[in-house]
């Protein structure tokens, strides 16, 4: 009995065959994407070798090459995170984008507006600001989709032009520094996240995404908010007949994933840029969402993924000082990963055709 | 008030009709699409590469209309990808969507270093050639604002009166719209739902192709890049504020067009930050969702259809 019981406790923990399958298929994936990205390479007259031998020495190479592909899988993996949290209740959250250039502006306000508090309570100050700042940008498409039954795919990708702009003019009149680029002043010495591996970017922020990882896992396997979200997002009417409040489980799947990339945006402007720069964020909200796809939809998965686009960025830059390659190859090959991705059945349909029957099931 | 009498001329509503010919293309694109179910996040990206390919046939050959042919084939091409990804792999709408549009940023700009050895601009290249219309361009007002434009202004203005005929008043238009609506019920009426949809979401495509094709060869003659900066977005909005209907989303895409040129006008003016401006179109159509001004509901769904 005790034996059956340890058995069975064990094997929750050891992936499954089918967790196995879905892995490779995801491998494959990425691997079909760099294929695709070395034709484009080669038609283009380069060598697809040379630029991606340069591009992993860029990123894995040498300890500054590791620090700044974490620094930028850092605000990847909160936007992923973010998604991944309205995704498990059936919501579509595109708008990380804005909700991260929002909680961005938050905190550099606070950041910019006291001196002279001690250094935790401002981060945290700080932080909050960020945190509240997002999940009002989330809140608000998720009231319209509670209350009105709005569309969250295109309320939150509007919302987030909207966010651009919106800060955008507050970084070019109220909050602009003396100068020519559209900025705020630096933040106070108090309100900095410390850096972790001098002399890289990275900063403290990349130890409270690891804790939002393993959080957001505990949080959605081991809690009853967890399960009520995830039985929304299978199927919501079976959800409701059973006594889950539906609206309001959006609503706050919505908040808390706009709050998590709100501190994403946070951990941007207290880390890495320490003032809020116009244009700051290349698309780290896309990227989340292209992340959490690749890592197969769970916390975990997402970080991993979030180093291989965080290595693409940082390795790019090295691969492009080296042999001359566009950096913007390394775009193209996240595109590629993304629509590989997208469609798991093509893969197993390129692989049932090609002979390996048993992984294509 | 002389700078407001600066701003309201004719030459405003001209530059609004110019403005609103990309975001009326690929509204249709996005109707075309959304009317048979299947959302089409992608435009922005599929016009980004046709605006690109447009100018790369034009730069090789010296003719803008075997350019604007190589857009409208190469935003097809991307519509029936689309299409291939979503109905045939039942693939996630919105992520394949999200794919085309950082492939477009990313393929367009990498070629375009490659091709011309910047990032940030094409060569120039002769682009399509202004016409007048004659009788219309003697009229007083309405001359000098319909008057003169690049072809593809006019044809916009008839694909949107054919694209409303097509899709109400013939039966294929009917077999269309129930595709989206209900298709189930199409398929036991005998309708080859999933064919519907692939012509539809090339169609699309190609609309998008040709919003792309006028932003590089009938406006500037040249490639930048990221040109097409959100329209392909706005024409989203443009449609559901359209209620998606090819007359609704024409007018919402003369409002944006209009609030375009007006917001370039004042920034030059300095009278009000051309930011404000820009958020409109978004604003307005969280509202329209909203049903805060009017309501509009999806003809679809969205759900990917399967064969029993």
């Amino acid at each position: 009995m005790t034996d059956v019981v340890t058995r069975r406790g064990l094997r929750r923990f050891l992936p499954t065959v089918s967790t196995f399958k879905a892995v490779l298929v995801q491998i494959l994936a990425i691997l079909l994407a760099f294929a695709t990205g070395a034709i484009v390479l080669s038609l283009t007259g380069y060598s697809p070798i040379q630029a991606y031998s340069a591009m992993f020495r860029g990123a894995f190479g040498n300890i500054y090459g590791i620090g700044q592909t974490l620094t930028r899988a850092t605000p990847i993996t909160f936007t992923a995170i973010a998604f991944l949290f309205a995704f498990k209740s059936g919501l579509f959250n595109i708008g990380a984008e804005g909700q991260l250039i929002v909680g961005a502006m938050a905190s550099a306000i606070v950041g910019v507006s006291f001196s002279g508090l001690p250094a935790p309570v401002h981060i945290a100050l700080a932080l909050l600001a960020g945190a509240v700042a997002g999940g009002l940008w989330g809140f608000i498409p998720a009231y319209l989709r509670a209350r009105f039954g709005a569309h969250e795919v295109i309320t939150t990708m509007m919302l987030s032009y909207v966010a651009i702009y919106l800060t955008s003019y507050m970084v070019n009149y109220p909050y602009k520094a003396p100068g020519w680029v559209a900025q705020t002043v630096p933040i106070s010495e108090s309100a900095r996240l410390p850096r972790i591996l001098s002399p890289t970017q990275l900063s403290a922020s990349l130890y409270l995404v690891l804790l939002l990882v393993v959080l957001t896992e505990y949080v959605l396997r081991r809690t009853v908010l967890g399960f009520e979200l995830r039985a929304t997002g299978l199927n919501p009417d079976a959800a409701e007949n059973a006594g889950i409040n539906v609206r309001r489980g959006m609503i706050l799947a919505l908040v808390i994933s706009g709050a998590i990339a709100g501190l994403g945006g946070s951990g941007e402007i207290l880390g890495v840029h320490r003032r809020f720069i116009d244009g700051f964020s290349p698309g780290y909200g896309w990227d989340g969402l292209a992340v959490a796809l690749v890592g197969g939809l769970n916390p975990v998965g997402a970080f991993l993924a979030a180093i291989l686009f965080g290595a693409l960025r940082s390795g790019g830059m090295v691969m492009t000082r080296a042999t001359g390659v566009p950096l913007d190859i390394v775009f193209l090959l996240q595109a590629l990963v993304i629509l590989f991705v997208a469609a798991p059945k093509m893969i197993r349909t390129l692989l049932k055709k090609s002979g390996l029957r048993w992984l294509g099931s | 008030m002389v700078g407001i009498i600066d701003v309201l001329n004719v030459g405003l509503f001209a530059a609004a009709l110019r403005m609103a010919t990309p975001i009326a293309y690929a509204s249709l694109g996005g109707i075309f699409s959304e009317r048979v179910g299947v959302m089409n996040i992608g435009l922005e990206g599929m016009m980004l590469l046709s605006a690109f390919t447009g100018v790369t046939v034009t730069y090789f050959t010296s003719n803008p209309w075997l350019g604007v042919l190589g857009a409208v084939i190469v935003g097809g091409l991307m519509g029936f990808f689309h299409a291939l990804l979503t109905v045939k792999f039942s693939g996630d709408q919105v992520v394949s969507g999200t794919g085309i549009n950082i492939f477009a940023m990313g393929f367009t700009a990498y070629m375009s270093q490659v091709l011309w050895g910047s990032r940030g601009a094409s060569e120039s290249v002769s682009g399509l050639k202004p016409i007048s219309i004659p009788l219309l361009k003697d009229l007083p007002v309405l001359g000098p604002i319909l008057g003169t434009h690049t072809p593809l202004v006019y044809i916009m203005l008839l694909a949107v009166v054919l694209s409303y005929v097509l899709l109400f008043r013939t039966p294929l238009g009917l077999r269309i719209r129930a595709v989206g609506e209900h298709p189930t019920a199409a398929d036991t009426a005998g309708i080859d739902v999933h064919r519907v949809k692939y012509i539809c979401i090339t169609l699309s495509g190609m609309f998008a192709g040709l919003g792309g094709a006028f932003m590089s060869l009938g406006h500037l003659n040249l490639f930048t890049y990221g040109m097409t900066g959100g329209r392909g977005f706005i024409a989203m909005a443009a449609m559901i504020f359209g209620k998606w209907m090819p007359f609704g989303a024409f007018s919402a895409s003369l409002l944006f067009g209009f609030s375009d040129a007006l917001q370039m006008r004042l920034q030059s003016l300095g009278l009000l930050p051309p930011q404000i401006i820009l958020t409109i179109p978004y604003l307005l159509t969280v509202a329209v969702l909203s049903g805060v001004v009017g309501r509009a509901k999806a003809p679809s769904d969205y759900k990917p259809y399967e064969k029993e």
